[in-house]
């Protein structure tokens, strides 16, 4: 028995050591794009969160394979997909990537894999507006940073609202704030084709090419991937992806030279349009958010990790730039308050994009993690400085003196006398910071990572749902700041009773102080 | 008292300067070991500048201050202070107890802490041979009852005597009071006053800056006497209190004529 498993676990063994290499040698093709996005491109599965669909999805699935390369995701907001890639967090980038003179400046386009227009949409009682013509002197809602912004801003005369998510947009549209919207057409049959209170009007409007984004200098990998969408078009498997998600068009039959009638069920597209039918039972709903919990619970414990490193890195930064500036030798102590200065007269958010987009051209290469507590770290490190300092300016000078007198060094008398008195005073102040760090901690979605804000923003355009996922989201902020709050108040609770006789102290001695009209 | 042998404090031409103008003017003053000395004179005379330069907590503009063997010493305010110099400072600070009007206890630490937190961090005593003495020199001061007390919940006279037992932690051969009895609701001053008394008796050099003029005469081996910065006469208290020789100690001590002496 014992040798007939030795013999089973050698077996294992070798067979093990013949396909773990066979699995590490198949290269890896890192590709990033936004979940955030949504439907049609690449958003979050309704049935399983786990997962990312979309019609973009399947095509650079589709390449990969054709390369013989395993397709990894990495999430980046869209408007960074670009600083992305060439911070080389991927090799490829594709969400619907419109090819543009600005951007082939930055990076290489593949040849174009899908071709669209642009889609105006109105109010269903809206008689005025039947073309762009129409729109002069009207509010167009568009998504920022896209060609359809491009192509208001050059027709002129229009008011263009810039919207990060098509959603607001076209809710903005039905409840009035908007009198028309301006989208690439894929997202305006899936996001306003089964809203019965919006229609679509006019003409198929310019003409744009999404392509994947490559590295300049990586020429062989663009070389391979032309080939497999000239391939994949030529064998039709393209076509059909298209026709799953119902988004074959003329303009596409005449792109691919492509007149064939539909070749795949548009199961993709009907099961989105399953998901948007109006009859929706409070339990279902329910439910839905049940199965958000995955979701949410991963980037729940992204954002406190996250916050909770910033926050030990600013409280121990913090703690020695307070130090030198009270205590330090001039030179450091300028320098400090120099730190503080800038870092609180910028903003956070520049800081985050300089260190983990800027920094790397100097060779500093960090882990969006890394990068992100860091950088929350660094700054805040420069409000808990001050924090730290109005504590230590406020213990008694008596107290120094006090401790000097038993022959304690400066720095014995500060460690043991002045820091502990200053710690228990600082301490509210610095729950307060931790909470408002852990808002703030929703910044680092701009450094690809899924924090608790990003996963609201995917989850919300997965189900066309702002108002119930919100609630919550918040409610989740709510609950992991609240332990902290509680601790907030069992501290001051405490320290009331010592901050009271440090007033007490004090107040003797400026009475003492006034009583004396000498110089002592 | 003990009798008196040696010089243990020798100062000379000690000055001390501030924004304010000049506080210190030439103090030359030598006192013995045991001796227990008090300092009286008008509000701003610099008195208490000089208990502070005594123990270093303001370091000298000029002249020399040599206790128990350790000589601080500075030629002119433009001399930089040297690290020397502070290295200097701070050994003399551990052969010199300096007790603040307004006590300075730690309000973050019991009466047992306060007292045996220098011991263990200056001179790295263990925590039971710091707390053994301390737990001594606070029977000393009557203080045994209070020896978990927070500082907070102490009379200020029990705050007093906490604090002179803190500094007798660090076995110092010179205490220094500054007024150490002027925060103290009258009743109070006695039981501080007689801690200081029964240090004496066992020979504990002693200098008092004070308003109590009455324990000044008593208690003290003499009295010195200063004004605008300089020291105007030093003498035997009933000496000094009854016949003065100089005209500036007989305008001093004309407040106090009647109840106080």
């Amino acid at each position: 028995m014992k040798r007939s498993l030795a013999i089973l676990g050698f077996a294992v063994l070798l067979a093990l050591s013949f396909v773990l290499p066979a699995l590490a040698a198949q290269q890896e093709l890192r590709w990033g794009g936004d979940t955030e996005g949504g439907a049609p491109y690449m958003f979050q599965d309704p049935k399983d969160t786990s997962r990312i669909i979309g019609y973009e999805v399947e095509i650079i699935e589709a390449i990969a394979k054709h390369l013989g390369r395993k397709p990894v995701f990495v999430q980046n907001g869209w408007d960074n997909l670009i600083p992305g890639l060439q911070r080389k967090l991927y090799d490829v980038a594709i969400d619907g990537l419109e090819i543009t003179p600005e951007h082939k400046q930055e990076v290489n386009f593949s040849i174009p894999y899908y071709a669209t227009f642009l889609q105006l949409a109105v109010r269903r009682d809206n008689k005025s507006i039947e073309s762009l013509e129409d729109c002069r002197g009207k509010v167009v809602g568009t998504l920022k940073q896209a060609y359809s912004h491009q192509v208001l801003e050059e027709f002129g005369g229009i008011e263009i609202r810039l919207y990060e998510d098509e959603i607001n947009a076209y809710s903005d549209l039905v409840n009035g704030r908007l009198d028309a919207t301006l989208f690439d057409a894929p997202i305006a049959v899936f996001y306003a084709g089964f809203n019965p209170e919006i229609k679509f009007v006019g003409p198929e409007i310019g003409r744009m090419e999404y392509g994947i984004a490559v590295r300049k200098e990586d020429k062989e990998l663009l070389k391979g991937i032309n080939g497999a969408i000239v391939a994949l078009r030529d064998s039709g498997e393209l076509r059909k992806i298209y026709d799953r998600w119902n988004l074959w068009s003329p303009m596409m039959a005449k792109e691919f030279n492509d007149y064939r009638p539909r070749q795949a069920d548009a199961v993709m597209f009907n099961e989105w349009a399953e998901l948007q039918k109006p009859e929706f039972t409070f339990r279902d709903r329910m439910k839905r958010y049940a199965g958000f919990m995955p979701v949410l619970g991963r980037a729940a414990l992204t954002t406190m990790k996250v916050s909770i490193v910033a926050m030990l890195l600013a409280m121990a930064f913090g703690f020695v730039l307070a130090v030198s500036r009270v205590f330090g030798p001039k030179p450091l102590s300028k320098l400090a308050v120099a730190y503080i200065e800038t870092i609180r007269g910028t903003p956070v958010l520049i800081q985050l994009f300089f260190i983990f987009y800027g920094l790397p051209n100097i060779g500093i290469k960090l882990s969006p993690f890394v990068a992100g507590a860091v950088g929350l770290g660094l700054n805040y490190a420069a409000y808990e400085a001050e924090n730290y300092r109005a504590g230590l300016i406020s213990v008694p000078k008596a107290q120094m003196e006090g401790a000097l007198a038993l022959a304690m060094t400066r720095w014995q008398a500060l460690r043991h006398v002045v820091i502990p008195q200053a710690f228990r005073l600082v301490l509210p102040p610095l729950t307060n910071d931790f909470i408002s760090l852990l808002k703030d901690s929703s910044l680092v979605s701009v450094i690809t990572m899924v924090d608790l804000t990003k996963a609201y923003g995917q989850l919300a355009t997965t189900y066309y749902d702002y108002f119930g996922t919100g609630i919550i989201v918040a409610g989740i902020y709510l609950l992991l700041g609240l332990p902290f709050v509680r601790l907030a108040r069992w501290a001051e609770g405490r320290l009331a009773k010592v901050g009271n006789m440090t007033r007490v102290e004090e107040e003797t001695t400026e009475d003492l102080i006034a009583s004396k009209d000498g110089i002592l | 008292m003990a009798p008196s042998n040696q010089p243990l404090i020798v100062v000379d031409n000690l000055c001390k300067s501030f924004e304010q103008g000049e506080v210190l003017n030439h103090i030359s003053i030598s006192i013995r070991e045991g001796d227990l000395v008090s300092i009286i004179g008008p509000s701003g005379c610099g008195k208490s500048t000089f208990l502070r330069c005594l123990n270093c907590l303001e370091i000298l503009d000029s002249g020399t201050i040599s206790i128990a063997g350790v000589t601080v010493t500075r030629k002119s305010p433009k001399d930089p202070i040297t690290d020397d110099l502070l290295e200097k400072a701070h050994l003399l600070r551990q052969e010199v107890g300096l007790v603040f009007q307004i006590f300075n206890l730690f309000p973050h630490k019991s009466v047992l802490e306060n007292v045996i937190l220098a011991p263990m961090v200056v001179k790295k005593e263990s925590r039971e041979q710091a707390e053994d003495n301390a737990v001594r020199l606070l029977k000393k001061v009557g203080l045994e009852d209070c020896i978990h007390r927070d500082p907070s919940t102490l009379s200020g006279g029990q705050k007093q005597r906490a604090a002179i037992a803190r500094a007798l932690a660090m076995n110092p051969k010179v205490m220094l009071y500054d007024e150490p009895t002027s925060a103290l609701d009258p009743e109070l001053v006695k039981e501080v006053l007689q801690v200081m008394r029964d240090l004496d008796a066992e020979g504990m050099t002693q200098i008092i800056v004070t308003h109590e003029m009455r324990f000044a005469r008593k208690a003290s081996d003499y009295i010195v006497f200063m004004d605008k910065g300089e020291i105007v006469e030093v003498d035997d208290g009933d000496i000094l209190f009854t016949n003065p020789k100089n005209e500036r100690t007989r305008e001093f001590l004309r407040h106090f004529e009647g109840d106080a002496l």
